[in-house]
């Protein structure tokens, strides 16, 4: 479930990469490239746990899915945070800057 | 266990060589890109930084992921396996499963590069082209 969400995260930010023309200064790339990062890497969990388990790997306790899938969530939540520190700091329209210019004045 | 290290490593080791040749890149004055509308062209360092965001951006998802296990402490020495004894186990699955990951992204980004050269080199080829019409 965690490599399912992770996958379907990194598609959607691709999709909204692939439309937005203000892609560059959004950071969207950086944030398609850790979703698919991290699924790439959860890929090869999976295959080396498929491995291991075979079919077994595929027939999951209700409960450790349910687990996985809180898993696969806060993965994301945490994924949008670090994006939106590395946004904030790079700060490309300069509105943290002028926030904390305006506050100072 | 502790597979995520493996693609940090390299992350790290891959982050220092961006840093070297954007440098020498600025130096040289042969910072090409900044990919606009006109220009296809992608500096390696540019192309290194994809590397680098894939590998750092997952390591640190897939370092959440073992915290969230209980497999990473914020103690000394903050490996479970380590101190339950596990050590062989835990290196086991960063040769197999960590070294996987390392390379099946360095893999996927190889791919990426050879796509921008070919996209590059297709702009360059049909500029070229609309040059000679004229």
């Amino acid at each position: 479930m965690t490599l399912l969400i992770t996958v379907f995260a990194a598609i959607i930010t691709t999709i909204v990469w692939y439309k937005r023309d203000n892609r560059q200064e959004m950071q969207l790339g950086t944030l398609c490239l850790m979703f698919w990062g991290a699924s790439l890497m959860w890929l090869v969990d999976a295959i080396v746990e498929y491995t291991e388990l075979g079919a077994q790997f595929f027939m999951q306790d209700p409960a450790d899915m349910l687990n996985d899938s809180y898993l696969g969530l806060s993965v994301v939540a945490l994924g949008l945070v670090i994006w939106l520190v590395i946004l904030l700091i790079k700060d490309p329209r300069g509105v943290v800057r002028s926030a904390l210019a305006n506050k100072s004045r | 266990m502790a597979c995520f290290l493996v693609p940090a490593s390299e992350a790290v080791v891959t982050t220092v060589i961006e840093k070297v040749v954007r440098s020498k890149e600025n130096k040289n004055g042969d910072l090409t890109v900044k990919a606009d509308a006109d220009s296809l062209k992608v500096s390696l360092s540019e192309k290194l930084g994809w590397l680098n965001r894939m590998l750092w951006g997952g390591s640190a998802l897939l370092a959440f992921e073992h915290v969230w296990h209980g497999e990473v402490v914020p103690t000394f020495p903050f490996l479970t396996a380590v101190t339950n004894g596990e050590t062989s186990e835990m290196l086991q699955e960063m040769g197999t499963a960590g070294v996987g990951m390392a390379v099946l992204v360095t893999a996927i980004w190889g791919c990426m590069v050879a796509a921008s050269s070919v996209i590059s080199k297709r702009k360059v080829a049909a500029s070229e082209e609309t040059q000679k019409e004229v």
